[in-house]
């Protein structure tokens, strides 16, 4: 099979309508799971009993289970229940839901990192529990966890291609559509990967900048 | 110097009447350690007030209990004629609404300065004068300069705590605690965390407020010769106990405990 620059030029553009929804995906998830996960965290953090175990309980499930496999749950199963949702916010929902349990543990070791003094100054000046974490304690803990939040931003854009298999049109299954109509997978799947490429390369040379800025919290 | 006397003035207002402090029968147990054995200990409204003794005797614990950042686990605290913790007949001690509205008349000063790292000098000392006093951001700005400019640090206000020396991060560290205008004010090892040659600032702002105000103050302290020259009172504690306490000259000049006599000795004071 050699390659075949016509066709090449022929499908880009509906690669590039793929690839539009691919980062939308992307970056709507990313929106839910670091507000899920910051949530979640803060909440595990309150230590109220039942809330902690059933929040310890999210965060393993989900970090336990394949995302293909919550995604054709979400997709396939829920919908025998009564919760029918369209393909691409279903893949939005399944991908932010999946990354706020990571976030969770990352928004955690921020948290954590945090020196206690910092808790007591906040309780010494009588400092209210709202505003100590949203003025003092979350600015502080998100600096550090600046990178490996960088890092889970790539691996999700890279995921997304996984919803491919719940019916998504995105960059991959754009390009699997065109092969499947017109039996050439070289040309569409070499371009799904360059254009994978095209972004998370310089990206994650961003994110190994910002560890030195900020330092490595992991 | 006579620059400041308005704020100087403006503190001594607002403070209205300092209050007393009183542990009754208090102890504070961590696991095999007893840091506070049924201590009961006062300090007069105004009143100054240096507690020495080695470390790991209870002192600092002494004033954590004050700012309700441990609990005792038996005995009682009042702040003025409030109750900060009741922890008698056996029950667990409970941060009440009292605790917590009588912890406003506290302020502390810690070893390590604890300021907020990713604000200025200046939202440092605003910060709870605007959200738990309610004061508006015009008042609490135009009393946080005063302060600041107390301290020494006019030329700071917006600078981060890790643009500023150790020496200034305490200095802003007292001017954010006295932004909350406490009737008693609690210094934990303040010197103890700085370099030598920055020690001095620091005291030099602690005496000014001694000598010029009437808020009681409570200090823990290595600094044997700065409590001598500030202190109505000095206590030495060893072990949980007050060993013996009483008029600096005394203490320093002419201790009667042996426990008192030789701590002094090793700390050559």
């Amino acid at each position: 099979m050699t390659w075949d620059w016509d066709f090449t030029v022929e499908i880009l553009p509906d690669l590039l309508r793929g690839f539009r929804l691919t980062l939308l995906i992307t970056f709507s998830a990313f929106g839910i799971s670091l507000l899920l996960g910051l949530v979640v965290a803060i909440f595990r953090f309150l230590k109220i009993p039942v809330v902690v175990q059933f929040l310890n309980f999210y965060v393993s499930f989900i970090r336990g289970t394949p995302l293909l496999v919550q995604a054709y749950f979400a997709f396939f199963v829920l919908p025998y229940y009564g919760v029918v949702i369209d393909a691409v916010p279903t893949a939005i929902l399944v991908l932010g839901v999946n990354y706020s349990a990571y976030m969770a543990e990352v928004f955690r070791s921020g948290i954590e990192q945090l020196p206690k003094g910092q808790w007591e100054a906040a309780r010494a000046l009588s400092i209210g529990t709202r505003r100590t974490w949203t003025r003092i304690v979350i600015p502080q803990a998100v600096f550090p966890i600046i990178p490996v939040i960088g890092n889970y931003l790539i691996q999700m854009f890279k995921d997304s291609a996984i919803l491919s298999a719940i019916t998504v049109l995105e960059l991959l299954g754009t390009s699997l559509q065109i092969g499947s109509r017109t039996f050439r997978y070289l040309e569409p799947i070499t371009l799904t990967g360059l254009l994978f490429l095209a972004v998370s390369f310089p990206s994650s040379l961003l994110v190994r900048r910002l560890e030195k800025k900020y330092g490595s919290a992991h | 110097m006579a620059a400041h006397t308005d704020i100087l003035n403006t503190i001594n207002e607002d403070l209205d009447q300092p209050d007393s402090v009183e542990f009754s029968n208090v102890n504070k147990r961590w696991g095999d350690n007893h840091v506070l054995r049924d201590l009961n200990f006062t300090v007069a409204p105004g009143e100054k007030v240096s507690i020495i003794g080695p470390s790991g005797s209870g002192k600092t614990t002494i004033l954590r209990i004050l700012m309700t950042l441990e609990t005792p686990d038996s005995g009682v605290v009042h702040v003025g004629d409030r109750i900060l913790w009741d922890a008698t007949g056996g029950k667990k001690v409970k941060e009440t609404k009292e605790t917590l509205a009588t912890r406003k008349r506290l302020g502390m000063v810690f070893q390590h300065f604890n300021l907020f790292p990713h604000l200025t000098a200046i939202e440092n000392v605003v910060e709870a004068p605007i959200h738990v006093l309610g004061m508006t951001k015009t008042d609490a700005l135009e009393r946080g300069e005063e302060l600041l400019d107390l301290v020494g640090l006019n030329e700071h206000m917006k600078h981060l705590p890790s643009q500023l020396s150790g020496g200034q991060q305490q200095r802003v560290a007292i001017a954010r605690a006295l932004a909350m205008r406490p009737k008693v004010m609690l210094f934990d090892e303040p010197t103890s965390a700085l370099d030598p040659e920055l020690i001095g600032e620091v005291l030099g702002v602690i005496r000014r407020l001694a000598k010029t105000s009437s808020m009681t103050m409570l200090m823990v302290t290595h600094e044997m010769r700065f409590a001598r020259e500030i202190s109505d009172r000095v206590v030495m504690f060893d072990q949980g106990q007050v060993v013996e306490q009483g008029d600096p000259e005394k203490i320093f000049g002419n201790p009667t405990e042996p426990r008192t006599q030789k701590f002094l000795e090793v700390v050559g004071a």
